[in-house]
């Protein structure tokens, strides 16, 4: 099903021009905001940002701006929701009103809510859940500015936030997308890439389990096409898992750095 | 399981990746080295310890902490965590409600603990005389011992006997539940350093609360300061000597300050 082009509903990036969009394509074969087919959008991430919630993350993907707080494991109300064997994940996928182009309704819409189980259900599989019974881990993904592909920026934020959390994890969870543009696959569409493009998958996985957990597909991808795609998909998050790994890691290294520098200067 | 093309889902060992080798296999990492969820900690026949699971013959973390390999144990020290209640653990509590003979305590903890009046009194409780808001009100703050807890019931309390019942006075702060053993130190050893140095009185719950009384308010704000240091520095080495210094330079500056 060929999604139809209108100029209308595009972002800033094209709703500037005059003209309707001939090509996502330039001339020189780059995509519109200079990146090769494979290329990832510029990302930047960190941790800890809030704190009031036992976990949180703060992600940049490309002009996607988005914040994931988690709390618990801790007591679940309403109790009657209680699972006797394992905790219950709950995860709350929401977009501001100001993300938009256009103001967004601030209640939460159909997609929204579709958008929180597909992500708590990328998650779940991460979390050892069966080690707090009764007791409920909540996720919270706010998305401050959309541009395309933020279901998987909130999971790799949202993995993000459920390490710092400290709650016990089988593996981090990635999220990318990968779609075609002008017959041709490409790696982590923006938001125009997303609405005038022939195709976009969304990948979720955990890079070093090597298990994906979230698979979606709208577009026409011919068989060929989806290995591709696939392939390029599990590139494009395990580039991703890197930066994902170093900020965990960084965090705590810093202060470590810091304090072996000042046993240094006490020493000289 | 997994997507890798010809089933090859071995986990691919990278080169700069320290090796150690031990009795019960290979360790692949430095002692307190810092590992995410998911790194590889080791193969062998290691037995699991806290913060890792095994799949197969591999061991993996499974919580942001230190690396550490005691005794045949591969374990993690995890840097974050909320506090999951262990039976003879001391932790401080707050009243939250009251029953008709017990309370509903906060621990800090993914479940509410129970107190029950038998558990609190030295004398016999009746309900139909005595009123358990008489003894202990909702906003009451409590040291108690954990008497029993498992996966399917929630944990009992009890807060009679040496070093337990009703906080009265002084200040209690809150740090991470997973940088409490810092606090204390080996033997003891940070604990009775703050206790030493600063001539405060000092409960630490394992939960993360901690009471402090001192003579004035600068002596526990000497405290709060040196534990906001260690719950910061938890993952660092040499840790006493430097809260030590810490304590010692602050009596100093108070004391340039009042001449």
């Amino acid at each position: 099903m060929k999604k139809k082009r209108s100029v209308r509903r595009v972002n800033s990036v094209t709703s500037s021009r005059k003209e309707p969009l001939e090509s996502l394509l330039r001339k020189d074969g780059l995509r519109l905001d200079g990146r090769g087919l494979d290329d990832l959008r510029p990302i930047r991430m960190e941790v800890g940002v809030l704190d009031n919630a036992d976990g949180s993350a703060y992600i940049e993907h490309g002009r996607n701006k988005i914040v994931a707080a988690v709390y618990g494991p801790r007591e679940l109300h309403p109790k009657h929701l209680a699972l006797p064997d394992k905790a219950l994940v709950r995860c709350e996928y929401r977009m501001a009103t100001f993300s938009v182009e256009e103001r967004k309704s601030p209640a939460p819409g159909r997609r929204e809510v579709e958008l929180s189980k597909v992500i708590r259900e990328s998650l779940e599989p991460a979390i050892f859940v069966y080690k707090y019974p009764r007791a409920t881990i909540d996720i919270f993904i706010q998305i401050l500015q959309a541009d395309g592909g933020t279901r998987c920026a909130g999971v790799t934020a949202a993995a993000l936030a459920l390490a710092d959390a400290g709650v016990p994890m089988r593996d981090l969870v990635v999220g990318c997308a990968v779609g075609k543009i002008e017959g041709k696959v490409a790696v982590d569409l923006s938001d125009v890439e997303d609405k005038l493009g022939d195709g976009d998958m969304p990948i979720a996985l955990m890079p070093t389990k090597k298990v994906i957990t979230l698979l979606q597909c709208d577009g026409n991808l011919t068989p060929e096409e989806f290995k591709q795609a696939l392939e390029k998909g599990i590139v494009a998050c395990e580039k991703i898992y890197e930066m994902q790994r170093d900020v965990l890691i960084e965090r705590y290294s810093k202060v470590r750095d810091e304090v072996t520098e000042e046993q240094r200067e006490e020493e000289e | 399981m997994g997507y890798e093309k010809n089933g090859n889902n071995e986990d691919k060992i990278e080169d700069n990746v320290p090796v150690v080798e031990t009795e019960a296999g290979k360790c692949f990492f430095e002692r307190f080295q810092i590992v995410i969820p998911g790194s590889l900690l080791g193969k062998g026949r290691f037995k699991t310890g806290d913060g890792c699971y095994r799949e197969n013959d591999a061991f993996y973390a499974s919580v942001v902490g230190l690396a550490d390999f005691r005794e045949g144990f591969i374990m993690v020290v995890p840097l974050e965590g909320t506090y999951i209640p262990k039976e003879e653990d001391i932790v401080i509590g707050t009243v939250m409600d009251t029953r008709i003979t017990s309370w509903r305590v906060d621990i800090r903890a993914p479940y509410d603990a129970i107190l029950t009046a038998s558990n609190f009194l030295e004398k016999p409780f009746s309900p139909v005389y005595d009123d358990v808001r008489d003894i202990l009100n909702v906003g009451d703050v409590i040291v108690s011992k954990i008497l029993s807890f498992d996966r399917t019931r929630d944990p009992i309390l009890i807060a009679k006997g040496q070093g337990l019942g009703r906080l009265q006075s002084g200040r209690i702060i809150e740090i991470l539940p997973t940088k409490v053993p810092r606090v204390i130190g080996k033997r003891g050893s940070m604990i009775n350093l703050l206790k030493r140095e600063t001539g405060c009185r000092i409960v630490v719950g394992q939960n993360g609360r901690i009471w402090i009384s001192g003579r004035s308010f600068e002596d526990e704000y000497l405290v709060v300061q040196a534990l906001k240091k260690i719950e910061r520095e938890a993952h660092t080495s040499g840790l006493t000597d430097r809260v030590k210094d810490l304590i010692r330079n602050e009596k100093e500056k108070k004391r340039k300050e009042s001449e």
